[in-house]
């Protein structure tokens, strides 16, 4: 979606606040906050993309007005209460109103190392399928403006730039915040050069590498 | 422990906030959505056991093992999980590497994606927003603001992480550090550097 998460290139934020060794909580709730978005993931019930489109899918005002870790908790919230897990009117008593449904089980305790050391790989088997384009091919990204998921930043719709790594054959972002564990497309890095993306400001041989996945492209 | 840095930070809001989620956390327990001893679990493990010095072995490692470099350039996700440092946000690891001449540096806009298995959780100034604005358009700046200034003929590579694939950057080994060993070079590996918001530390 064109939201307000899509930042990269945009004016206005103002200068970025350096932390050579700050904590990477802020405040107590922050830390709390983490463990409990850590711990509903291993519940099973939503793909890492779901959880970015929850966190994304809301006002600019709500976004820029929200610090980094109240997003992961109001994405939480909603997360939950759509799956029928914790409803609004139970957040609002703070009363278990109605059981879980079958088949939700929480992480234990004695779960937590091995599902943290082992995470969620992303890559899928391609079978037959191979990439269209190879290491060095120049490719033209598509204009695509979905309402939905997309993880083909703005800053770099509709412009050309070359192939500089194949990394696999990945699941489908577009498709995993609908809840698709399974399609996939090649994933690939593309390499721009940043005065094609950013203007003449940019520096003379700077480049950004995107990842963008086989329905993002078009072979120039 | 906590400070708030941040001006709009005020303290109701943080009060708030700290009812919000102790009020969620208490409701997610009584319901059996998670369980508590997991939570701090999960604390555990990003608070004494996955963190900066996971990666600054990677880096040492590189400056001083040339085959473990050559895995590395070539199948970063290999050689990184072969010492251990697998997991959560860093299921597929890509090294980029600096050296005279290009610099590397590595953002998430579209949110926060960070190579947590090498790195831990990432700062808060990388999951700001003038740091996800900025870091791809006007690296140059951003890293002035670090404290950074390249040479102008340096070229700058901006890796924006918008995949599951993660970015570690391998800083170019510091000059007077001839016949060290990778324990003694660790030290010398900031998390900035592996960020590319610094380089690697001089030796003392």
């Amino acid at each position: 979606m064109n939201g307000p998460q899509d930042v990269g290139g945009r004016h206005g934020f103002g200068p970025v606040a350096p932390e050579i060794d700050g904590p990477v909580f802020h405040a107590p709730w922050e830390r709390r906050a983490l463990a409990l978005v850590t711990a509903a993931g291993g519940l099973g019930q939503w793909t890492i993309d779901e959880s970015r489109f929850a966190r994304e899918n809301r006002t600019p005002a709500d976004y820029y007005g929200s610090t980094y870790f109240e997003i992961w908790i109001k994405a939480l919230e909603r997360l939950l209460e759509e799956r029928g897990l914790v409803s609004a009117a139970e957040r609002a008593s703070g009363q278990v109103a109605a059981p879980l449904p079958d088949g939700i089980a929480p992480l234990t305790a004695d779960r937590v190392p091995e599902v943290l050391a082992k995470g969620t790989p992303y890559d899928r088997d391609p079978g037959e399928s191979r990439p269209v384009h190879a290491l060095g091919d120049m490719v033209r990204t598509r204009n695509l403006q979905p309402a939905g998921h997309i993880r083909m930043p703005s800053y770099c719709r509709g412009r050309t730039g070359w192939v500089s790594a194949v990394h696999g054959y990945h699941v489908f972002p577009d498709t995993s915040a609908t809840g698709d564990h399974d399609t996939a497309h090649w994933l690939y890095n593309v390499t721009f050069a940043a005065r094609d993306l950013f203007g003449a400001q940019a520096g003379e041989g700077d480049t950004v590498s995107v990842d963008l996945w086989e329905p993002y492209l078009d072979a120039v | 422990m906590p400070h708030d840095h941040h001006g709009h930070d005020d303290h109701s809001h943080l009060d708030d906030m700290t009812a919000r989620v102790m009020a969620l956390e208490k409701l997610m327990t009584d319901k059996g959505l998670v369980d508590p001893a997991a939570l701090e679990a999960i604390l555990d493990t990003y608070e004494t056991r996955v963190g900066p010095r996971n990666g600054a072995r990677v880096v040492a490692r590189a400056w001083t093992d040339p085959a473990f470099a050559e895995a590395l350039t070539h199948d970063a996700t290999t050689a990184i999980h072969a010492m251990g440092f697998g997991g959560r946000q860093g299921e597929h690891l890509t090294a980029v590497f600096n050296k005279p001449g290009l610099h590397n540096l590595v953002v998430c806009t579209l949110c926060s994606c960070y190579p947590w298995s090498v790195l831990g959780l990432p700062p808060v100034w990388y999951k700001s927003m003038p740091y996800r604005a900025r870091a791809v358009s006007e690296p140059r700046a951003v890293l002035a603001e670090f404290g950074l200034t390249l040479p102008e003929d340096t070229a700058v590579r901006v890796w924006d992480s918008t995949a599951e694939m993660r970015y570690i950057v391998i800083p170019q080994r510091p000059e007077g550090t001839g016949g060290w060993t990778a324990e003694q070079l660790e030290p010398l590996v900031s998390r900035d550097a592996m960020i590319g918001t610094a380089l690697a530390g001089v030796p003392a």
